[in-house]
């Protein structure tokens, strides 16, 4: 970065004093329902170079006061305290006011790269816009700029790039043009709420090192929000932690992630999946939900979740309390927390069937028979030309010659991206959508082609468990129909249908006399158990879980995961869990299959894929997973793949993954022409282990250096 | 659980359930009288349900009441403006108007009631099966509609009204009005059910092994209540003037017989010398508008599990 044609600032002559410093900001947002009281009073201050995280669960107000510094918010909202931009007041000013230090002396970097830009101008406009905006250059002096920039944040060829149009860019890509954009004005402050939640792992980590890219260039102050801890653990300096519109903690993250002061910190901690834990170690789920936003708060807003809540919690506010020169919490007990354990602190409610110690748990499942088998699918979706005729113009290779083996009583995980085909291929094996080539069978019964009258008695043996809780459930039934309907369907609910509904709502740790409320009126959480009892209706055999868990708040994806290894125990399932997330697969699966674009190219028993990975793809896709431990994950070696997935239109010849392979890169002529031209088969590596790579070398993608990691 | 056995017990069309559990019937009984709390806060829907009842009893027992029916009297003297002995006034023939009006106004809604009730359920039925199987069904069931649409009303109704015993019946023209407007309404159910269907509730369905049918009735209709309310609200509108403009061409309900878009047509000529003539079967037929317009808004927040449960 080399401009520095822009006026200093006198208020940054100063080396130490804080670029940002938002002091006791009150947030309150009136709606039909009354004031819903988002930010409760938050203070906080941030140098020049400095990089906060701010994390927190949905609600916990942390977008609402990053949206307040830039003075973002409706124009309804009432926003009291105070905020200063390096020295300059925002509270209270006008937008006309503001537009002075948008885009110049803050930055702001939003969570969905599809809306953020706009789709009618080529991207390089948008840049030059936005230092036009602020800085009296010219035409060419400004593009100049503009492709710097975007060479910064790792845009390739950034001189042809910057005349591509949004939809020409991948998701990844137009990420980093919008931290080109947030960087054009050198500001003191970037925020970045949630950058890379729509992302997916691979790219996520591209995008994050662009963006510790930007911060250097610019040496700007870094305030990142996000609801993963393994995120922040990497990439800032400080963290706070927000809970209902309070700071309930802040600290090094050194501090915060090793010695938690505040309940509700160890229990994050406690119930965030890890993929460095020990294999099968149940999670620490925190009781309850979070408070809702319009909800009266008096006295510490976690006490009704909290296992050390006394009376004084649910009258008394606690304040953040300096525990040591660098770290704070809000917590009238925090001298009680030094070196507990979230399992210690959380004991009562860890599942009800006295489990043993984690470390004790090494479960000798016994492997059943095949229950459910998949020989060699294929599907590819047609694209039609849009018009009257509509004809064929293309196709998608969604999946390409997949064969899987779920055997009884154990987990199967079906691991990718998004786009990778791996919900298609669940949903081929349930007979939701036919194959266009390949059979699969149930128990020796061949499903593919099957008539749906035929497969209804089936349908009582595989059902589904889907990922959004929100769509997943008809808004019109009440959750007592929605459970019901399975029953009613199979012609079951006429003999103590009712009774086995009730019976469902408390496996799933529900109220039964909840049942005649509709799907609105619960959380996230116990939406998808409802989900979960629905699909446990008609007692199957097989549950194919597609991505039951990204869409929880962590605290409470703790208590559905360890919810459905208990009914595994219990009920003696198959599952077929379909995920994106690493860290959930460690936690839950027995075998792992990794997929790209269409094709399983790695398949291994859960330990030794996290040990012993041995395609270029899979030591990726684990090393880009962060992990909530700031030493670990500073001492990690990452494998950040270039460029992003090709489009399934057109896949790649011979081996799909070797266009971003860096094992490819590293390779002979001679043996890049194999990858490109022979597509490698899955060959078998012994002990359930197969590669579908011409060159696989195993690895352990965590590093050696640690042993697995118990829960601090 | 590794059974795989044939179906024996036979998957009941289980749409049918009334089951005889007494928890789910009180469940049941629960949300009509949810539905039925929402709606009684809905202050225009209350208000408009009211009048609406009201007009029914002025159009339905109002005859049996008033000593004029609305046929020509001689007793009538021709072309008076309203009097004690004739609120609204008499016609140049001899009818007295108000006599008119409670017959007008029943034959009026009996009209646009029946069109509503029943192109809206074929339509709604029409266009849910189009959108949920998309494909070829769709486009051959959609280009029927396309045909109806392009069809000129009024050419059609010119067409089949010679031909239909009756013809100039309410009921005839009713059908005929009918068997012409539920082609919006399938378009707006399908235009829903198309988004509908990719929702994964419907998956849910599926997977739980539901017929075709069951998804239809049970999960997209009631999730397309709202626009099809709406659209069907409309219909009422338009099937009022659609009377009206048959009436006048000579195709719809006839001399002797009266509805209130007869009346006006008889009236237009008159709307400036004789007031009387002219609007009060107008004003009337906006007020029946305006009353299912508002009815049908509070039927759809009061359907909607969502709403709150707030005046408004």
């Amino acid at each position: 970065m080399t401009s520095t044609n822009h006026a200093p600032n006198p208020a940054t002559a100063a080396a130490d004093a804080p670029v940002l410093s938002v002091t006791d900001l009150h947030v309150r947002i009136p709606t039909s329902e009354g004031d819903v009281h988002a930010v409760r009073g938050i203070s906080y201050h941030l140098r020049r170079g400095e990089a906060l995280g701010i994390v927190g669960e949905s609600g916990s107000g942390k977008s609402v006061s990053a949206l307040a510094v830039l003075g973002l918010l409706p124009r309804t909202a009432r926003v009291s305290g105070s905020i200063q931009v390096a020295g300059y007041e925002v509270v209270g000013r006008k937008d006309a006011e503001l537009t002075r230090i948008r885009g110049a002396r803050v930055a702001m970097v939003f969570q969905d790269p599809l809306t953020s830009l706009n789709p009618v101008h080529p991207i390089g406009t948008q840049i030059t816009e936005a230092i036009h905006a602020h800085r009296d250059v010219s035409r060419a002096a400004a593009r100049e700029r503009a492709v710097e920039l975007l060479r910064t944040v790792g845009i390739p060829q950034p001189e042809q790039r910057i005349d591509a149009y949004p939809h020409e860019l991948s998701g990844g890509m137009r990420q980093r043009v919008v931290l080109a954009i947030a960087m054009a004005n050198d500001p003191d402050v970037i925020i970045a709420d949630e950058p890379t939640t729509a992302l997916d792992v691979t790219v996520q980590a591209q995008v994050l090192d662009a963006l510790q890219a930007a911060r250097r260039a610019t040496g700007a102050a870094l305030v990142l929000i996000t609801h993963d801890l393994g995120i922040a653990a990497g990439h800032v300096d400080r963290v706070a932690v927000m809970y209902a519109g309070r700071i309930v903690e802040t600290g090094s993250v050194d501090e915060v992630f090793s010695s938690p002061q505040m309940p509700y910190t160890l229990g994050l901690l406690g119930s965030q999946p890890r993929m460095d834990a020990a294999p099968h170690s149940r999670l620490v789920p925190i009781p309850g939900a979070p408070p809702s936003p319009d909800h009266q708060l008096s006295g510490c807003a976690f006490a009704p979740r909290c296992p050390l809540a006394k009376p004084v919690c649910r009258t008394s506010t606690p304040q953040l309390t300096a525990v040591s020169d660098t770290h704070a919490a809000a917590c009238h007990f925090a001298d009680q927390l030094a070196g507990i354990r979230p399992e210690e602190l959380f004991a009562s409610n860890t599942a009800p069937s006295a489990n043993p110690l984690p470390e004790a748990v090494e479960r000798t499942r016994s492997r059943g028979e095949p229950v459910l088998v998949a020989e060699g699918l294929v599907k590819h979706f047609p694209v039609r030309s849009k018009g009257l005729i509509r004809r064929r113009s293309g196709e998608i290779h969604a999946v390409c010659d997949v064969s899987l083996t779920l055997h009884a009583h154990q987990t199967l995980a079906l691991v990718g991206e998004s786009g990778c085909g791996k919900s298609t291929t669940a949903r081929m094996l349930l007979n939701l959508i036919p194959p266009t080539r390949g059979r699969v069978s149930y128990r020796g019964q061949t499903l593919t082609g099957l008539s749906s009258s035929r497969m209804r008695p089936l349908r009582r043996s595989m059902q589904i468990v889907f990922q959004d809780p929100f769509a997943s459930l008809d808004p019109r039934m009440t959750v007592f129909d929605a459970v019901a309907e399975p029953l009613r369907v199979h012609g079951q609910f006429r003999n103590g249908g009712a009774e086995r509904v009730r019976e469902l709502f408390r496996l799933v740790g529900l109220d039964p006399a909840h049942g005649n409320r509709y799907p609105h009126e619960f959380s996230g959480g116990q939406r998808q158990r409802v989900g979960i009892a629905r699909a446990l209706a008609l007692e199957p055999e097989v549950l194919v879980l597609d991505e039951p868990v990204s869409a929880l708040d962590v605290s409470v994806q703790a208590g559905v995961i360890n919810l459905l290894e208990e009914l595994q125990e219990r009920l003696g399932l198959s599952y077929l869990f379909v995920s994106h997330d690493l860290a959930v697969v460690r936690h839950l699966a027995d075998q792992v299959a990794v997929m790209y674009l269409g094709r399983i190219v790695e398949t291994a028993p859960v330990e030794r894929l996290f040990t012993a990975a041995a395609h270029p793809y899979t030591q990726a896709l684990i090393s880009a997973v962060p992990i909530p431990d700031p030493r670990r994950e500073r001492a990690r070696q990452r494998i950040v793949l270039r460029g992003d997935v090709p489009s399934p239109m057109h896949p790649p010849s011979g081996c799909r993954f070797r266009t971003r392979c860096p094992v490819f890169a590293r390779l002979t002529e001679a043996e890049q022409a194999r990858c490109a031209t022979e597509v490698p088969t899955l060959a078998d590596h012994g002990n359930d282990h197969a590669v579908a790579c011409h060159y696989a070398v195993p690895r352990s993608p965590l590093g050696d250096a640690f042993p697995p990691h118990r829960t601090p | 659980m590794s059974d795989l056995h044939p179906p024996a017990s036979t998957p009941a069309p289980s749409a049918s359930a009334a089951s005889p559990d007494p928890v789910d019937r009180s469940a049941e009984h629960g949300q009509l009288r949810m539905v039925a709390t929402r709606f009684l806060r809905h202050r225009m829907a209350m208000a408009s349900l009211t009048v609406l009842v009201l007009t029914v009893l002025f159009a339905f027992l109002g005859p049996l009441l008033w000593p004029w029916d609305h046929t020509v009297h001689r007793e009538i003297l021709p072309n008076q403006p309203p009097s004690w002995a004739h609120p609204f006034g008499t016609t140049n023939a001899g009818h007295d108007v108000l006599g008119q009006l409670m017959r007008g106004t029943q034959q009026t809604l009996k009209v646009a009631l029946t069109v509503s009730v029943l192109a809206t359920a074929f339509g709604a039925l029409w266009g849910a099966v189009a959108g949920y199987y998309r494909g070829w069904i769709d486009a051959v069931m959609m280009r029927i509609v396309d045909v109806l649409m392009v069809v000129p009303l009024l050419v059609a109704v010119a067409a089949i009204s010679g031909n239909v015993r009756g013809g100039t019946t309410w009921w005839a023209v009713a059908l005929i009005i009918a068997l012409f407007s539920w082609t919006t309404i399938a378009r707006v159910v399908r235009g829903v059910v198309l988004s509908l269907r990719e929702q994964e509730f419907v998956e849910a369905a599926r997977a739980a092994g539901a017929s075709d049918a069951r998804i239809v009735l049970h999960h997209l209709l009631p999730n397309a209540a709202g626009p099809t309310i709406v659209a069907a609200t409309l219909l009422i509108a338009t099937s009022i003037l659609l009377e009206a403009s048959m009436s006048f061409l000579g195709f719809g309900i006839q001399a002797p017989d009266i509805s209130l878009g007869l009346m006006i047509d008889n009236a237009r000529t008159a709307a400036f010398t004789r007031p009387w003539l002219f609007y009060p079967p107008g004003l009337f037929i906006v007020m029946i508008c305006l009353t299912i317009n508002f009815i049908g808004d509070g039927l759809r927040d009061a359907l909607d599990p969502r709403q709150t449960i707030t005046r408004r």
